[in-house]
């Protein structure tokens, strides 16, 4: 099955781009400004967006590298793009240790003897890192990256069958997901539990994500056009925000009948629960109906800073990490007032552009500076990264 | 969230003082205070004059120093609620310690319920199991067997979420335990007291100062005493109220 268009498609920079803005929204604790992401409204959350899309992209660029250099060089890509991001999750982690650190010798407060036992790790950081190194430790808010090694790690024989029998791949897939469920798959964590992204639930979006760049998207599209289906999609959304709603006034929660509560209760993320999916299903949806390939606002300014980030996403992503770190300090040691976190968020968006812009330019200017290159041995030319 | 408050900021400038009698910073987040379920074992422990009240907890209910249980929540709820209920017999007896999991405290439940024989079983918990990482199904089983044992003990069950800690907030990923325990109660139908919620708002709002660090007791007191009375106004309204109001009566 060949890919749809040689052309990347703007639309999966463009929404991979504002995903990263929303989970860089997100991961600011108690930022007023991540009122606005859509986590707040439905089911599913940036999250879903960002895995989705990054399995689209792999397909893509990863696809075409296998189909024309075969299995071996394809995989070699592959397994260098995840430990890319294994140095990346390295990184953050520095920073993150130098963060609680610092928290740990400056900060006291009566109120909060038990919350400050979380630092208690800090006295054996010899086991700590090393649980860290193996993927096992992971501090709050990174656990989208060792997911991601994860499911690079183990795209290359998924990316073979899906280019020979997309449909079996799939299916294979979701196969994986059901029995997840069934045995209670997961990766065990340090020092308890499991991971918070379960890579058997999550890699089903990843593949699904894949099969839709190598062809899939457009056998659906007879069906994702139909306005029974949008229709359908429409409902749900507006289901998952009345829902929604009755998270944040706890007074409405009387209105959901008790068999519905006892039906979607719990909404399990750490497994990737089904009505997530469908709520990021249903979103997709809308999104494709209502903002066509061709859209021409996809090439205008007014998209281009979300586009320019998710086209360079893993840097983004570090960068955006490192900015709640940031941020949160900022709103701790210098000032907490709403207008505070309104200029953070907005700075810290600005900022991300900036560098994502300035990867862009320092790329073109090297490809420039060595001639012209054969497409496939550089992804970049596809418009950015896997 | 946030959207949430600020409207709820909006809402609070249009209702008068309706318990006058508490100090303003534990008004400001009255309308946090909102008894989703009817506590008919406390209305009958009430009607006959007599209310045993017991507290399970960690570390977070508990305030360190010499004067710590004396200004700790638990004993401010005894006070507050020997206020609301003058001439009902207000008994309030704690099991508190630090670091306890859920599934340690449900443990301990039983021996506490028949040597304190309440009407209303108190249960703060999330921040250590959060803080542990336990697994989260493991979690929301512990709390629907602690609420279980509870009510079969003939008491009724109010549950306190976490602090709202904005130091630690980067470190201890509380979302899903206190997703999962809303859920919870929820669906066994008892009210959840949204400590985690209050406190944010008082941050917000710079009513008390949650940032500073400091050895001096003075806010912490003053943020137990607000809970123990925002916590007995939510007892007094859930004993009340014999069905939920159904047109919101905010305003």
């Amino acid at each position: 099955m060949a890919p749809v268009s040689t052309e990347r498609d703007l639309r999966l920079d463009l929404f991979r781009g504002v995903a990263l803005w929303l989970i860089f929204l997100d991961h600011i604790p108690s930022n007023a400004v991540s009122w606005i992401t859509i986590r707040n409204y439905g089911f599913s959350d940036a999250t879903e967006i960002f895995v989705f899309i990054s399995g689209y992209t792999a397909a893509f660029v990863y696809g075409r590298a296998m189909r024309e250099h075969g299995f071996i060089v394809a995989s070699a890509r592959v397994l260098k793009r995840a430990w890319q991001i294994y140095i990346a999750h390295v990184f953050l982690l520095a920073i993150y240790l130098a963060e609680i650190a610092y928290v740990a010798n400056s900060f006291d407060n009566p109120l909060y003897t038990e919350e400050m036992g979380v630092l208690d790790f800090l006295k054996n950081p010899d086991v700590t890192i090393l649980q860290a190194l193996l993927l096992k430790f992971k501090p709050v808010n990174m656990d989208v990256l060792p997911l991601y090694i994860l499911l690079l790690a183990w795209f290359p024989p998924m990316l073979w069958l899906l280019l020979r029998a997309p449909s079996i791949a799939l299916l294979s897939s979701a196969t994986l997901y059901a029995l997840m469920w069934l045995f209670e798959w997961n990766i065990p964590a340090y020092p308890t539990g499991a991971w918070v992204f379960n890579p058997f639930a999550w890699q089903l979006l990843f593949v699904f994500g894949a099969w839709c760049a190598l062809g899939g998207a457009q056998n659906l599209s007879r069906w994702t056009h139909s306005k029974v289906v949008v229709g359908l999609a429409i409902a749900y959304l507006v289901f998952a925000f009345a829902i929604a709603m009755t998270w944040y006034f706890p007074r409405l929660a009387v209105f959901v009948p008790k068999f519905v509560g006892d039906a979607i209760y719990p909404i399990d993320k750490t497994n990737l629960d089904v009505l997530r999916i469908m709520h990021f299903l249903s979103l997709a949806v809308i999104t494709v109906v209502f903002v066509p390939r061709d859209w021409p606002a996809l090439k205008s300014r007014i998209c281009w800073p979300a586009v320019v980030c998710g086209q360079h996403s893993l840097e983004t992503f570090c960068l955006g990490v490192f900015l709640s770190f940031a941020g949160h300090f900022v709103f701790t040691e210098v000032s907490n007032r709403v207008l505070t976190h309104v200029a953070v968020s907005i700075l810290g968006i600005a900022i991300m552009v900036a560098v994502a812009a300035m990867i862009s330019w320092y790329r073109q200017a090297e490809r420039r500076g060595r001639g012209p290159r054969p497409p496939a041995a550089k992804p970049g030319l596809a418009g950015g990264e896997a | 969230m946030k959207g949430r408050l600020l409207l709820l900021a909006l809402l609070m400038l249009g209702c008068g003082p309706a318990w006058a009698e508490h100090p303003a910073e534990c008004r400001v987040a009255e309308n946090l205070v909102e008894p989703s379920f009817h506590l008919p074992r406390v209305a009958r422990a009430l009607a006959a004059k007599q209310l045993a009240v017991l507290v399970v907890g960690a570390g977070s209910s508990q305030l360190p120093g010499s004067n710590g249980i004396k200004n700790a929540y638990p004993a401010r709820l005894q006070r507050a609620l020997n206020e609301k209920f003058p001439g009902v017999d207000v008994k309030v007896t704690t099991d508190v310690k630090a670091k306890r999991s859920a599934a340690e405290m449900v443990k301990a439940l039983p021996a506490d319920l028949s040597s304190a024989k309440p009407a209303l079983l108190v249960w703060q918990t999330g921040t250590v199991d959060a803080m542990l990482a336990i697994d989260p199904d493991l979690f929301s089983q512990s709390l629907d067997q602690g609420i279980n044992i509870a009510h079969s003990a003939g008491a009724d069950v109010v549950l306190i979420n976490s602090q709202y800690s904005p130091r630690t907030e980067s470190m201890i990923a509380l979302g899903r335990y206190s997703e999962d325990m809303r859920w919870v109660a929820l669906q066994q139908e008892v009210p959840l007291f949204d400590r985690f919620s209050i406190m944010r708002l008082w941050s917000e709002l710079g009513t008390f100062d949650l940032y500073s660090a400091t050895k001096k007791l003075d806010i912490a007191e003053q943020v137990h005493d607000c809970i123990g009375r925002l916590l007995a106004d939510l007892v007094g309204l859930a004993a009340k109220t014999e069905e939920p109001p159904v047109n919101g009566s905010r305003q």
